[in-house]
């Protein structure tokens, strides 16, 4: 009985669902943050909800939050994998080696790692292309600055990282060539105090324009309260900067998961690396604020069409390396490959990329 | 690198923001170990008073009321604490490290409502003239009312330490508790008042993180604070006056750092990010190299047992 109860609550403080149906699909969600940080994770959650929604009674989903990446997140994938789930989740590039170890031991189990470049039989990747949606930022922000300085708050040093720091400085450069970005590391992905001591480090040394690359609300907030201008990150930030807000780049997972798990469920699914963006629909924005001005609105949004019609890559030559080597060349585009694997910054950014 | 950029003002009055959670947790915990009493719970109560504040803040609309509330809310958990070890006789440093587990999940289980919420805002409060003048008045005097609080409670806990009788006796109490006991003093008693006071300074740092520096509530927000607070007496050598150096040095450090990064200093980030804990640990090597406890100035009965045997 003991035994029984402890098993009991384990699975209950697991978040496993009890006694699924033979027929029904089940679909786990692993987080990184809590579902409720407005950002990041809140939208993989509106993800999830929009498969329920899409499927009803066949499939049930399940989620854990504020799941450490490392070693906890093999335990939290090993436990989601022995409870019946079918299809797996992961959603921070973090879970990258967890996912493809608890993978190998379970065969029969579907997952699917946002971010990450590691595949395997069972195991697809999938991101967006959120350079994308900084290019339209970065003009957004090369247009609305007045001290010519553009902070950016940055999580790691990662590849998807650096591709946005990257691809927002190109774009405001080019409407601006006075900018300057100002970079600063915080290590986290979600720290909101961490977060929002960096913004006012920032604000403080003239920066007028707000990027982050973390998840919480806290950049918003601060830059809010500083009468300043943000973008909101992943989410539509604006209920914590009603006026600091322009815009926000809003990743919109729905339907690829809404895909995935029906191709799960009708036998098709097979391992595939998606890399979607504004084209497919996975990177969209919020509302345009009215106070950006209505030709840099035009501007941005005749840009923003054309990458979605693939007139324009957000890198396209002439470009160089920050220490002046030739990267592209006039027209040249990068290859997905380059992208994929970004670890420099380009020519004007100052500063060097933590290791 | 600018570092022209930084400017030394607006710093100042951000190390006092980022260094009011820390001053007050760790001016509760001083009073606490002043009484012989080591509470480790610190960092359970300061974010069980983050969401009790945050919470309280956002249903009444007042952040006043959402203050007094994560006082109580610090009261309340410590009481447990006092409960377990001045009733119960329980080891402090065990039970300390409990009340630390179970206020973070008591706490994410208290926010599991107010997850992404806005709070209301905390105005600040510009004393009058003072806040005109030229330099010290943005610095000093421009600040919301916690901030002035911590600092009057620097004060008055000096001063109450110092001067008054109820610092004798809970200094007494502290130092001997036999001694104590004899002349008649409540022992436990006063040490149950001393960590209810640590449970409430606890709480208001907390929720001045959730309130004003953040401001939102996130599982997990304090993020160690409590340590460093715990750090922070020692390294203050048990006065108050050094509790406020060594807050604000912390705080300082940690703004610095962020600047830094901002200004374009070609230093290593990783290393920067580590410093505010390099240092409080060499400071807690070079003062305890200087001698035993005795010469760091803690009080003699910290961390005992009071049993009154007749």
């Amino acid at each position: 009985m003991k035994i029984l109860n402890t098993a009991l609550a384990a699975a209950l403080a697991l978040g496993a669902f009890a006694a699924p149906t033979l027929a029904e699909t089940k679909v786990g969600f692993v987080y990184v943050g809590p579902i409720g940080d407005g950002g990041w994770t809140h939208e993989h959650n509106k993800g999830r909800l929009a498969v329920e929604e899409a499927f009803g009674d066949k499939v049930s989903t399940s989620y854990v939050e504020n799941v450490p990446e490392g070693a906890d997140a093999e335990r939290v994938l090993t436990q989601m994998a022995l409870s019946g789930h079918d299809v797996i989740f992961t959603t921070s590039f973090g879970y990258m080696d967890p996912t493809i170890n608890v993978a190998a031991k379970f065969p029969n189990v579907k997952f699917e790692h946002a971010t990450g470049y590691k595949r395997a039989d069972n195991v697809s990747t999938y991101s967006a292309r959120f350079y994308e949606g900084r290019a339209a930022l970065g003009t957004i922000a090369g247009h609305m600055t007045e001290s010519n300085q553009i902070g950016y708050i940055a999580s790691f040093p990662i590849p998807e990282v650096i591709r946005g720091i990257n691809s927002a400085y190109i774009h405001a450069k080019k409407v601006n060539p006075a900018v300057e970005m100002k970079v600063v590391w915080v290590f986290s992905w979600f720290d909101p105090a961490k977060e929002a001591d960096a913004a006012t480090a920032l604000i403080e040394q003239g920066v007028d324009v707000l990027m982050q690359h973390t998840d919480s609300t806290a950049p918003m907030a601060i830059a809010e309260e500083k009468g300043i201008v943000a973008f909101g990150q992943a989410s539509d930030m604006s209920a914590f900067g009603p006026n600091a807000q322009m815009t926000a780049i809003i990743d919109d997972w729905a339907p690829y998961y809404i895909q995935q798990v029906g191709r799960a469920m009708d036998g098709t699914w097979t391992s595939v690396d998606t890399w979607d963006g504004i084209a497919e629909g996975m990177v969209a924005f919020s509302e345009f604020s009215d106070k950006i001005p209505a030709d840099v609105a035009a501007e941005t949004k005749a840009l923003i069409a054309s990458m979605a019609d693939g007139s324009y890559h957000p890198f396209t030559g002439p470009l160089n390396k920050q220490d002046g080597s030739a990267w592209l060349a006039a027209g040249e585009t990068a290859d997905d490959g380059t992208l994929a694997g970004m670890g420099f910054y380009v020519e004007g950014i100052t500063g060097d990329i933590p290791n | 690198m600018d570092l022209s950029a930084i400017n030394p003002l607006v710093l100042i009055t951000t190390l006092m923001i980022a260094a009011t959670p820390i001053l007050l947790a760790a001016l509760g915990e001083l009073v606490v170990e002043k009484s012989g009493v080591l509470n480790l719970g610190v960092e359970g109560m300061m974010i069980t008073g983050a969401i009790c504040g945050f919470a309280i803040a956002v249903e009444t609309g007042n952040p006043a009321i959402g203050m007094l509330a994560a006082m109580v809310g610090g009261a309340m958990l410590s009481l447990i604490f006092a409960f377990l070890t001045q009733i119960l006789l329980a080891n402090q440093v065990a039970t300390g490290l409990a009340l630390t587990l179970f206020g973070l999940g008591l706490s994410s289980l208290l926010g599991q409502g107010y997850v992404g919420v806005k709070p209301p805002s905390t105005p600040k409060i510009e004393i009058p003239l003072l806040a005109d003048l030229p330099i010290v008045g943005p610095v000093l005097f421009q600040h919301d009312m916690v901030v002035y609080f911590s600092i009057f409670m620097v004060v008055v806990i000096w001063a109450t330490l110092k001067y008054s009788r109820l610092g004798l006796v809970l200094r007494a109490v502290g130092e001997s508790h036999d001694a104590a006991h004899a002349l008649g003093y409540k022992v436990v008693r006063i040490r149950i008042m001393a960590i209810m006071f640590g449970g409430a300074m606890a709480g208001l740092g907390g929720a001045y993180l959730s309130l004003v520096r953040v401001p939102q509530w996130v599982d997990g927000m304090t993020a160690g604070a409590g340590w460093i607070a715990l750090a922070i007496v020692v390294f203050a050598s048990w006065r108050a006056g050094r509790v406020l150096l060594g807050a604000y040095l912390f705080g300082g450090v940690t703004i610095l750092q962020l600047n830094l990064q901002a200004a374009g200093v070609n230093l290593p980030v990783e290393y920067l990010s580590m410093s505010p804990y390099l240092i409080t640990i060499l400071v807690l090597v070079i003062m305890s190299a200087k001698g035993g406890r005795a010469a760091l100035g803690a009080p003699a009965a910290l961390g005992r047992v009071f049993h009154a045997s007749s």
